[in-house]
């Protein structure tokens, strides 16, 4: 089952997603695909993994860390799928990354490795935006980089854990106005979707809706207004995203 | 007029609370004051600046910030006055952090430091609960997230009631003992400037809390199991919890 949410007569709404990937309301209602709004497909706390693929910590130039990388964002900056993320005027670098996010399914405090699979209720696609010239060398990556409105496209739907028979195989792929930018697999994650459950569960305690982005592989390049990127996880979802200019995000405003 | 939210018949519950009238704390289950996000601004205290200079130029930092440095208290931290702040069950070194909190009372944009205030509902008592502070390298959710390590309350003192929020002073007790002493006056950034920086690149909703800042966390600030910690902010109020093994909480 894949489900997700949209605005329908300016109401959040629950809906399931077909084989087409259109909204399917509650009555039976089909919305297709390009005409759904859709939003982001849950609320909790977000947790984002940095430098969780080797490849993309050498392209860095950073070591894969001993311990998990973990930041986390404010729900101002989730936007659902086919929407607009706009890039600050007069920025060097806004690179997409391509991520596999695992959504809890129940509450969890202290669960191991062993059974943390079961925790997990769903998985869906992630656009983790960053723009590097913000970064500073404090709580680094710190919110400016990362927590912005529209950085971080989610969705577009939820498919649920049963379905995806092997999170840890899955191909990432970044495709910028059609072309192949970035490409990985997420069974080169340095913490696994187990270790992390873990390591999170022993600080807090996790609750349904929560969101594990689990980080990007290399690969990343510039993004610029016009620009439409899509993300795509293996078996979970297509995220399609473009970018606007500062002056056009502004004038969406008022 | 005081605004916060009690659990009433096991469900939370607004309630509005007339300043002149004396609140018998102990006869109600009180939740965290506020419902949205929760951003705290580290490095937000001038003697706290003052006593990292050096290392603000030295590797990892290389240079002092130039921007206000965020984190966020997740929602497993946030509780209400008088409900337990849970410790460590290793016995680790826990620290409490007095800071006012600036409440959003509408959704904030972009908005100027000339016209941020008007878009603060008012200010409210916040104990930002942390692990020593060894790094503000890395974003640190293991120090600060821990369930319970954020105190919100009692309430929420209308702006309007509070004349000098930018000279409050700010009292920690322990067991009873004045430990700690700081004033709103201590901040780098002032309360329009946070307001106004957080709203240049996130959406502030209303109901959101922004912990201004937070001080060196010395041993007068240090906490362990069987403390009983509380906060009082000059026109606020008194936020009170106390402190108990993890492990004895279930």
């Amino acid at each position: 089952m894949k489900r997700a949410r949209i605005l329908f007569n300016g109401e959040l709404t629950a809906v399931t997603v077909n084989d087409n990937n259109d909204a399917v309301l509650n009555d039976g209602t089909v919305i297709a695909e390009a005409e759904a709004n859709w939003q982001p497909p849950c609320d909790g706390k977000i947790f984002v993994l940095g430098l969780n693929y080797a490849d993309h910590a050498a392209e860095l130039a950073f070591k894969a860390p001993e311990e998990p990388l973990v930041f986390l964002k404010g729900p101002n900056t989730l936007l659902g799928h086919r929407k607009n993320t706009y890039r600050p005027d007069g920025v060097d670098y806004m690179h997409y990354e391509c991520e596999l996010v695992a959504i809890i399914g129940k509450t969890a405090k202290n669960v191991s490795r062993e059974e943390a699979m079961d925790y997990i209720g769903g998985y869906t696609v992630g656009n983790d935006y960053a723009i590097r010239d913000y970064l500073e060398n404090y709580y680094r990556p710190n919110l400016r980089v990362k927590s912005r409105d529209t950085c971080t496209p989610v969705g577009p739907y939820i498919v649920d854990a049963k379905d995806v028979a092997d999170p840890h195989n899955l191909a990432l792929k970044t495709y910028i106005n059609g072309e192949l930018k970035q490409s990985g697999n997420t069974s080169d994650l340095v913490f696994d979707i187990p270790y992390l459950v873990e390591y999170l569960s022993a600080i807090m305690t996790l609750e349904p809706g929560d969101m594990i982005f689990t980080g990007t592989p290399e690969g990343l390049a510039d993004v610029k207004p016009g620009d439409e990127i899509v993300t795509e996880v293996e078996g979970v979802g297509r995220l399609v995203n473009t970018i606007i200019s500062e002056t056009d995000y502004l004038a969406s405003l008022n | 007029m005081r605004h916060s939210r009690i659990l009433k018949d096991g469900v939370a519950t607004q309630v509005a609370i007339d300043p002149s009238q004396q609140q018998e704390m102990t006869s109600q289950q009180w939740l965290p004051a506020t419902t949205g996000t929760v951003f705290g601004i580290a490095l937000n205290d001038k003697a706290l600046c003052a006593s990292m200079e050096q290392a603000f130029n030295e590797k990892p930092h290389v240079n002092p910030p130039k921007t206000p440095v965020l984190h966020i208290k997740t929602a497993n931290t946030h509780i209400g006055y008088g409900a337990a702040i849970p410790a460590p069950a290793n016995g680790e070194a826990i620290y409490a952090g007095p800071s006012i909190g600036i409440v959003m009372g509408q959704k904030a944009t972009r908005v100027s430091e000339a016209d941020a205030m008007s878009y603060v509902a008012g200010f409210t008592i916040v104990n930002e609960v942390t692990l020593a502070e060894n790094s503000f390298y890395r974003p640190a959710v293991k120090a600060k997230c821990r369930d319970g390590f954020c105190p919100i309350g009692p309430w929420v003192v209308d702006q309007a009631e509070v004349a000098t929020p930018e000279a409050l002073a700010i009292r920690t007790y322990i067991n009873g003992e004045l430990s700690h002493s700081t004033n709103t006056d201590q901040l780098v950034y002032g309360l329009p400037q946070i307001v106004s920086y957080l709203s240049s690149f996130m959406t502030l909703e209303a109901g959101d809390l922004i912990i201004a800042g937070t001080p060196i966390r010395t041993a007068q600030l240090a906490l362990k199991a069987g403390d009983t910690v509380a906060i009082e902010i000059d026109g606020l109020g008194r936020l009170e919890n106390p402190v108990v093994n993890e492990a004895e909480l279930g």
